[in-house]
C-alpha cells in the first residue's frame, strides 16, 4: 500500500512537471514574443489545457497530504513564503488567461501578472526540490528551522534551473504546435535554453553529489542507476537532432524525456527517503487504513478516470493551432 | 491584543474561508438550478428553459473558476499555517481532503467542458446529464468538506497513538457521524436558498426594470417558490444541527445561547449584550421557559451555562451569540419574502406589487450573509479547540511561523483577492445587466471551457475547439 501511494504521487508530481511545466514555459517566454499576434497564439497554444495541467499540482498535494501527512506539514511550512508567492503567481497567471482580452488599459497589468506569476512558480518549486536535497532541518518529524531555511546557494541554483527547464518544454511546446513565425522563435530559442539546461544539470549533479555524500554510495552500489542520466543524454541528442533537422514532431517528447531522465536520477538517489535522510516513506506513510480507504476510491478508480480525461483532452486539442479566426 | 501567528493565522483563514465560502454557496445551488432548467426544458420542450439555462450558465462560469482559485489558498494553508493539524489529523483528514480533491476534480472538471461548449455538439438528454454530474460532483465535493469538518466538531471512529497522532479505526462512523447527517444537508440547502434568492432577486430586478419581463418572471416565480418549501426545510435542518450541538458542543452552544449560568427551567433569550470580562450580559431580553423548550423539548429541563466550562475552554461569546442571530434573521426575513412572493405569484400580483419586487431585488445578500455567520457561529463556536475536545487551536498551529511571516502573507492574499474578485464581480455584473440573449441569438458557443468568463466573440484566438486543432 504505501509503495503504492509512493508511485501515484511520484506519477503526478511527474505529469505536474511535465504538463504544467510546458505552460509555465510558456508564460516564460511570453515577454519575448514579438508581436501581439504571436502573444495570442502562444496563449491559445496553452489554454486549453493549462488548467487540467495545473489540476496535477492539486492532486499532488491531495496525496501527499493522504498519505504521507508529516511530509506535507513539513514541506509546506517550511517553504511558506514562497508557497504564498507561488500561490499568489497561479492565481494571478490564471485569471491573466481571461482577464487580459476583457481589459483595455489594464491589459499590461494582467499581462505582468501572467509572466510574474509563472516565473515564481517554476522558481519556487525548483528551489524546494533544491532545499529537500540540501535536507531541512527535521527534528522528530516536525520542522525546526525557519522562514528563512530554504534560502540556499544551492536552492537558489536549482530553482533558476527550473526556469530554465520549464522554458526549454515551452519552447518545445509552441514549436510543436504553431507555425510560421512563432515556431521559428521557438526554434530559435532552444538552441540557447538547451546548452543552459545541459550545464545545469551536469552543475547540480555535481554540486548535489558534493553536498550530500552518502548518494555517491548509492551509484557506487546500483550501478543500474546511470541508466538515468544516460537516458537523459540520448533525449538531449534527440532533440538537437530534431532541431538540425528543423523537424517538430518529437521535440515535445525529447524534452520530456529529459525532464523523466532528471526525475528518476533524484528518486534512485533519494528513495527510501522522502525527505533525505530523515524520513523514509515507511516513517512518513499514513497508517493502513487511512491509505487503504483512500486506494478503494481514489487509488482505484478516480486516478485512472482523471488520467483518461487528461488524455481525452490532449486528443481533442492535438495538432498545430489553426489560422486566427475572424474576431 | 497581541498580533500572533496563532491569532494572524486565524484572521487569515477567517479571511480566505469567508472569501472561498460565498462561491460554492452559489454553484452548489446553482448547478442544481441548471440541472432543473434543462429536466423542465426536456420535458415541456420550451425555449424560455433554454434561454434561462444559458444566461446562468455564464454566471455559473465566473464564480465557479473564482471558487476553485479561492478554494486551491485554503488546501495549502493546512499545511502552510496548521502543520501541527495536519500532521497529528493528517491520516483522517488527509484522506477526506484527497477525496474531495479526487472526486471534485473528475466529476465537476470532466463535464464542466461539457457544459460550457457542449451544447450543439451532445445529444440534450446527455446535455441534461453534464448538468447533472457537474450538480453531483459540486455536492459531492461539499460532502467530503462537511464530512472533515464534522469531524473537527465531533471527533468520532479514532484512536489516538502515544505521539499524539488520530489514526482512523472506523470510517463509517467518520463518514456518516450524527454531526454530518444533519450538517450536511444543513450546508446544501444553504446553496440552494442562496441560489434561489440571487434568481429571484434578478428576476425582480429585470421586472422592475422592464427588461426580458418574460424571463425575469419565470426566475422571480421559479426562485421564490423554490425558495417557499426549501426555507421551511431549512429551518427544520438549522433545528436539527442546533440539537446536535446541544448533545455535543455544549459550550459552543451556551455561546450562541448568551448563558452564562446553569438554569433551570431555562429562558431564552432573544436580545443582549454579553459582557465576557464580567460574566454576564448587559442588557437581555428573555423568554421565560423557552430556553429549556429549545435545548430539550422540555418545560423544565436544566440548561447549561458558560461558567460550567473552565475559562479557558470557553468560545468566545460575542461572534457566536450575534452570528446566529444574524443567521436566523435572514431566515426569517427570507421565509417571509418567499411566502408572500408565493402567494402573489398565483395571479397577477406579482407585477403589481412594486415594493415587493423592490424588497425582493434587494434581497440577494440574504443567503450568502446567512452562511457566511452561519459558518462563524460553527467555527468560531469551536473555539478553543481546533478538534473539539482533543487538539486545542493554539496547539495546531505551525510552530515555526513568525508574526511578520504570516502578515505578510495575509496581505499578499488580501491584496490579490480584493484585485480579482474586484474584476470578477464588475464581470457578473455586466453579465447580469446584459441580460439573457434573445432566443434567436443563441448559437454556438465561441468559448473555451478552460476560459469561461469568455462570451461569444470576446476572446480572440482561441475561439473554442475551432480555434486549436487539425
Amino acid at each position: 500500500m504505501v509503495e503504492f501511494w509512493a508511485f501515484a504521487l511520484g506519477f503526478s508530481i511527474l505529469l505536474y512537471i511535465l504538463l504544467d511545466g510546458f505552460d509555465l514555459g510558456v508564460g516564460m517566454l511570453f515577454p519575448f514574443a514579438s508581436s501581439e499576434d504571436e502573444r495570442r497564439r502562444m496563449l491559445a497554444a496553452i489554454s486549453p489545457v493549462w488548467d487540467g495541467n495545473e489540476t496535477w499540482l492539486i492532486v499532488s498535494a491531495a496525496t501527499l497530504f493522504g498519505a504521507f501527512p508529516p511530509v506535507f506539514a513539513i514541506v509546506l511550512s517550511a517553504f511558506y513564503i514562497p508557497l504564498f508567492l507561488m500561490l499568489a503567481g497561479l492565481i494571478l497567471r490564471g485569471v491573466a488567461f481571461e482577464f487580459r482580452y476583457k481589459a483595455t488599459r489594464s491589459r499590461p497589468l494582467w499581462d505582468a501578472g501572467f509572466v510574474a506569476g509563472s516565473y515564481a512558480a517554476a522558481f519556487v518549486q525548483g528551489a524546494a526540490v533544491g532545499a529537500i536535497v540540501e535536507g531541512l532541518p527535521i527534528e522528530n518529524g516536525v520542522f525546526v528551522g525557519n522562514g528563512l531555511s530554504w534560502i540556499s546557494p544551492f536552492a537558489i541554483f536549482c530553482g533558476i534551473g527550473l526556469c530554465i527547464g520549464y522554458a526549454l518544454l515551452g519552447a518545445c511546446w509552441i514549436t510543436q504546435k504553431s507555425s510560421g513565425p512563432l515556431r521559428a522563435f521557438g526554434f530559435a530559442a532552444l538552441p540557447k535554453l538547451m546548452a543552459a539546461l545541459l550545464a545545469f544539470l551536469v552543475v547540480v549533479f555535481a554540486w548535489s553529489m558534493a553536498i550530500r555524500l552518502p548518494v555517491l554510495e548509492r551509484w557506487t552500489e546500483r550501478p543500474l542507476l546511470f541508466i538515468c542520466p544516460l537516458v537523459g543524454l540520448v533525449a538531449f541528442a534527440a532533440l538537437a537532432e530534431g532541431l538540425r533537422r528543423g523537424n517538430d514532431r518529437f521535440l515535445f517528447l525529447s524534452g520530456a524525456a529529459i525532464f523523466l531522465a532528471a526525475f528518476a536520477t533524484l528518486a534512485g538517489s533519494f528513495l527510501p527517503y522522502m525527505l533525505p535522510f530523515s524520513l523514509t516513506l515507511w516513517e512518513a506513510a499514513s497508517p493502513a487504513a487511512s491509505l487503504e480507504f483512500l486506494f478503494w476510491g481514489a487509488g482505484i478508480f478516480v486516478l485512472p478516470l482523471t488520467l483518461a480525461y487528461t488524455l481525452i483532452v490532449y486528443f481533442v486539442f492535438r495538432g498545430k493551432i489553426a489560422e486566427e479566426r475572424s474576431y | 491584543m497581541d498580533l500572533t501567528p496563532l491569532l494572524l493565522s486565524r484572521i487569515q483563514f477567517a479571511f480566505t474561508i469567508s472569501f472561498h465560502i460565498i462561491f460554492p454557496a452559489f454553484t452548489i445551488g446553482l448547478a442544481a438550478w441548471l440541472t432543473f432548467l434543462e429536466a423542465c426544458g426536456l420535458i415541456t420542450g420550451e425555449r424560455i428553459y433554454r434561454r434561462l439555462s444559458d444566461f446562468w450558465l455564464k454566471i455559473f462560469a465566473v464564480t465557479f473558476g473564482l471558487g476553485v482559485v479561492s478554494g486551491i489558498v485554503m488546501a495549502f494553508q493546512f499545511g502552510t499555517n496548521w502543520s501541527e493539524l495536519a500532521r497529528r489529523t493528517g491520516p483522517i483528514q488527509g484522506p477526506l481532503l484527497g477525496y474531495e480533491s479526487f472526486t471534485g476534480f473528475a466529476l465537476e472538471a470532466t463535464f464542466f467542458g461539457v457544459l460550457m461548449f457542449g451544447r450543439d455538439r451532445v445529444p440534450r438528454w446527455a446535455y441534461f446529464l453534464a448538468c447533472l454530474m457537474v450538480s453531483i460532483g459540486t455536492s459531492l465535493s461539499a460532502y467530503w468538506i462537511m464530512v472533515n469538518n464534522s469531524w473537527m466538531q465531533y471527533p468520532t471512529g479514532y484512536s489516538l497513538t502515544a505521539n499524539g497522532v488520530f489514526v482512523p479505526d472506523d470510517w463509517p462512523a467518520i463518514l456518516f457521524s450524527e454531526a454530518v447527517r444533519t450538517r450536511f444537508p444543513h450546508m446544501v440547502l444553504a446553496a440552494y436558498v442562496t441560489s434561489a434568492f440571487c434568481v429571484a432577486a434578478t428576476g425582480a430586478w429585470y421586472m422592475l426594470r422592464g427588461t426580458a419581463v418574460q424571463e425575469g418572471r419565470a426566475m422571480a416565480v421559479m426562485g421564490l417558490r423554490l425558495a417557499a418549501i426549501l426555507v421551511p426545510l431549512q429551518l427544520l435542518f438549522g433545528h436539527l444541527v442546533g440539537d446536535y450541538v446541544h448533545d455535543r458542543q455544549p459550550a459552543k452552544f451556551a455561546a450562541i445561547e448568551g448563558r452564562w449560568n446553569d438554569q433551570q427551567p431555562a429562558s431564552e433569550i432573544l436580545i443582549a449584550w454579553p459582557d465576557p470580562k464580567n460574566e454576564r450580559n448587559l442588557f437581555e431580553i428573555a423568554v421565560p421557559y423557552l430556553g429549556s423548550i429549545i435545548g430539550s423539548m422540555s418545560l423544565t429541563s436544566k440548561e447549561i451555562g458558560l461558567k460550567s466550562f473552565a475559562a479557558e475552554d470557553r468560545p468566545p461569546v460575542a461572534i457566536p451569540f450575534f452570528s446566529f442571530r444574524i443567521m436566523v434573521g435572514c431566515g426569517l426575513l427570507m421565509l417571509a419574502i418567499a411566502w408572500v412572493g408565493t402567494w402573489l405569484s398565483f395571479g397577477e400580483g406579482l407585477l403589481k406589487a412594486r415594493l415587493f419586487l423592490v424588497a425582493t431585488s434587494l434581497s440577494f445578500p440574504l443567503g450568502f450573509v446567512a452562511t457566511i455567520t452561519g459558518w462563524y457561529t460553527a467555527e468560531v463556536g469551536r473555539q478553543p479547540w481546533s478538534v473539539y475536545g482533543q487538539l486545542r487551536t493554539a496547539d495546531a498551529v505551525t510552530p515555526v511561523l513568525t508574526s511578520g511571516e504570516v502578515a505578510t502573507t495575509l496581505t499578499l492574499i488580501a491584496l490579490i483577492y480584493a484585485l480579482i474578485f474586484g474584476f470578477g464581480a464588475l464581470y457578473i455584473y455586466r453579465l447580469l445587466r446584459a441580460g439573457p440573449i434573445p432566443t434567436a441569438e443563441i448559437s454556438l458557443y465561441g468559448t473555451n471551457p478552460k476560459r469561461p468568463l469568455s462570451l461569444p466573440g470576446a476572446s480572440p484566438g482561441v475561439t473554442g475547439a475551432a480555434g486549436i486543432g487539425d
